[in-house]
């Protein structure tokens, strides 16, 4: 999409304001999948055109940011409304945390021999 | 003027005789101080305190909370450790049933579905395409071959962009793209719409196929073999490569089409699509090709490949389910006798209304293929490295297939002395597979594997790893360790590992009979 750095004044203003835009809705999918590829896949586009200069180009893929960020609008709303459980891989988290206050299950065990 | 007056009055008497209530839980300075010197001499004259709406009411927290208290005075234990006798539920839901409800009711820190990890069975359907379907189940219903009012046309016009999609994915003119309902009817209608239309005459009534073929271009061959057709299965050599001279010595002056699959659906062994489509067209052979692993994943082109007819799928480019397309090269013509007739649309090749949804998603999954293969691949390639390393570094595993030329979104490793089918039970918390979906419900050890020679063990061990555009390291890592331990684990339980490990060759063992 645009440079961060590139572009000067306004245009570059716009391009992280549409950067922070797109996480942010990329961040309501509710598949686990999807939202990681929408901000990896944010990242990594504007990664790659960081240098671009020329201000046609810029605007165009500033173009297709917009286009994408609508049609993700829309999908995070879709994908919200038809939730499934989360995967086994989703929360990042060691522990187990049971029903109970205060007593997280340890994955490893201690103190048996 | 007095009306002001009173009611300032009445105003700051209500907010006084407020305050001895909330004074009673919290102490805090008064905030009306301005006001304090009015409000002492109006709240000298109120004798009846207004009613609050809770002042009535237990509190059910508080309640509880004393008569747990009660109870571990009295026995010494904690409620909720404590099981009533004659039911299941604890001490605790007795005394409060929501607050004990609550407290059963697990706390989802990790999700319960499963990693899915089986991309060449289906994808997900990718947000982008469904977005452009979308308004074709909304309200652009047109039929695309009406061409008397405006909902036909709008249909039309899109359906045709679906076309040129998937014609600049492949290289090819939109013209020479047929939809259809998946890659299995593409491959059916190629196969045996060439030969029978060659057939007719009498002349060419031989057909090239390999053992690795998938089961519907196999089982085709084998209804044409019915119908009086010669049909040669090409063996494979181990790595999973047919032999080009094994190939061009099947092929005969009667030959009419040679089908071979670009991409193997089992072990992902990628065939060498330009040298067969070279001598296909030296001998001038028609080269079917069944591309639904392949297209939108690797480059192909049919022009510089010299691929007569190809079948797509849909679903495995993150398109939607029930669609598909071939690929029929106009010039020079390849003629096809159609299996469905009809209304003679689509070229009178396969007749039937299109459907416009699928048919634009189906564009669309072609157009984001096309446009984030480089990026795709990349990372598909980096994933597959991460996986196939972890997995091999552990000891008796064995890649399946071509190390070289194989996609690396198709990943098939042999773990011996582990039965596979006991490791996907194992796995249930990913998605995998033994070997194709169609397959996957017998126990049979999988046909593409016994082609490449691997023995019956060796077939039976075997599992695929799917690789897409949605995967993350951080599934392949969580897929490594799991793999790691229960292969581990299963290997423990096995009488033939103990044996391994004490260094005793199991082919030097003598089963008795029983």
């Amino acid at each position: 999409m645009s440079v961060l750095s590139g572009a000067k004044g306004e245009t570059a203003q716009q391009a992280r304001s549409l950067y922070r835009q797109l996480l942010r809705q990329g961040e309501q999918f509710a598949a686990y999948n999807f939202r990681e590829y929408a901000k990896r896949r944010t990242r990594d586009a504007f990664r790659e055109h960081k240098d671009v200069h020329d201000p046609r180009e810029i605007q165009e893929l500033m173009q297709k940011g917009l286009k994408e960020l609508q049609s993700m609008k829309r999908q995070t709303v879709v994908s919200q409304f038809f939730q499934l459980d989360r995967l086994v891989v989703e929360g990042g988290k060691t522990g187990k945390q049971g029903g109970r206050r205060n007593n997280l299950v340890r994955q490893k065990d201690t103190g048996w021999d | 003027m007095s009306g002001i007056a009173s009611n300032a009055l009445r105003q700051v008497s209500r907010r006084c005789l407020k305050q001895p209530a909330s004074a009673a839980g919290l102490l805090r300075n008064s905030s009306a101080a301005p006001v304090a010197g009015i409000s002492q001499k109006a709240a000298r004259r109120g004798y009846v305190s207004a009613t609050r709406k809770d002042n009535a009411k237990v509190n059910i927290d508080t309640a509880i909370r004393a008569d747990q208290k009660a109870f571990f005075a009295e026995t010494g234990k904690l409620p909720e450790n404590q099981i009533v006798p004659g039911t299941s539920a604890n001490a605790d839901a007795m005394m409060s049933p929501m607050a004990g409800v609550l407290k059963q009711a697990t706390v989802m820190d990790e999700g319960q579905r499963p990693i899915y990890l089986d991309m060449q069975a289906t994808t997900p359907l990718d947000p982008r395409v469904l977005d452009a379907m979308l308004p074709f189940y909304a309200g652009l219903y047109g039929n695309p071959h009406s061409r008397t009012h405006a909902y036909g046309w709008e249909t039309d016009k899109a359906v045709e962009e679906a076309r040129q999609h998937a014609a600049d994915l492949i290289g090819a003119d939109p013209k020479e793209i047929i939809f259809t309902s998946g890659a299995t009817e593409s491959n059916n209608m190629s196969i045996k719409g060439v030969a029978r239309f060659f057939g007719r005459a009498g002349k060419k009534r031989h057909i090239i196929t390999s053992q690795t073929e998938h089961k519907c271009v196999l089982d085709s061959c084998r209804h044409l073999q019915d119908e009086g057709f010669d049909v040669t299965y090409l063996p494979v050599q181990s790595s999973g490569l047919i032999d080009m001279k094994e190939l061009e010595a099947a092929i005969r002056p009667d030959t009419a089409l040679v089908s071979i699959m670009a991409v193997n659906n089992e072990i992902g062994v990628i065939q060498p699509l330009e040298e067969i489509g070279k001598l296909c067209r030296s001998k001038k052979v028609f080269f079917h090709t069944d591309g639904a692993q392949a297209v939108g994943k690797i480059p192909i082109d049919v022009n510089k490949m010299n691929i007569d007819l190809m079948s797509i799928s849909s679903h495995k480019i993150y398109g939607p389910k029930g669609m598909g397309a071939c690929y029929v090269r106009r010039r020079p013509r390849v003629r096809i006798d159609p299996i469905i007739s009809g209304g003679g649309q689509e070229r009178g090749l396969r007749s039937g209304t299109l459907a416009p949804a699928l048919v634009v998603g189906f564009g669309e999954a072609c157009r984001i293929a096309k446009e984030e293969m480089p990026y795709d691949s990349k990372r598909i390639k980096m994933l597959s490295d991460r996986l196939l390393n972890g997995l091999l570094s552990m000891e008796h595993t064995t890649q399946n297939g071509d190390s070289e030329h194989f996609y690396p979104g198709c990943v098939n490793v042999s773990f011996a002395y582990v039965e596979g089918e006991s490791l996907l039970m194992a796995l249930k918390d990913i998605a995998l597979s033994s070997g194709s979906a169609c397959t996957s419900a017998s126990l049979e050890p999988s046909y593409v594997l016994r082609a490449l020679g691997s023995s019956d063990e060796s077939a039976h061990s075997s599992i695929r790893f799917g690789i897409g555009r949605f995967t993350t390291e951080s599934e392949i890592d969580y897929v490594l360790n799991a793999v790691k331990e229960r292969v581990t684990f299963l290997r423990e339980l096995s009488p033939l590992w103990e044996l391994v490990q004490e260094g005793i060759a199991l082919d030097s063992i003598e089963w008795s009979q029983h």
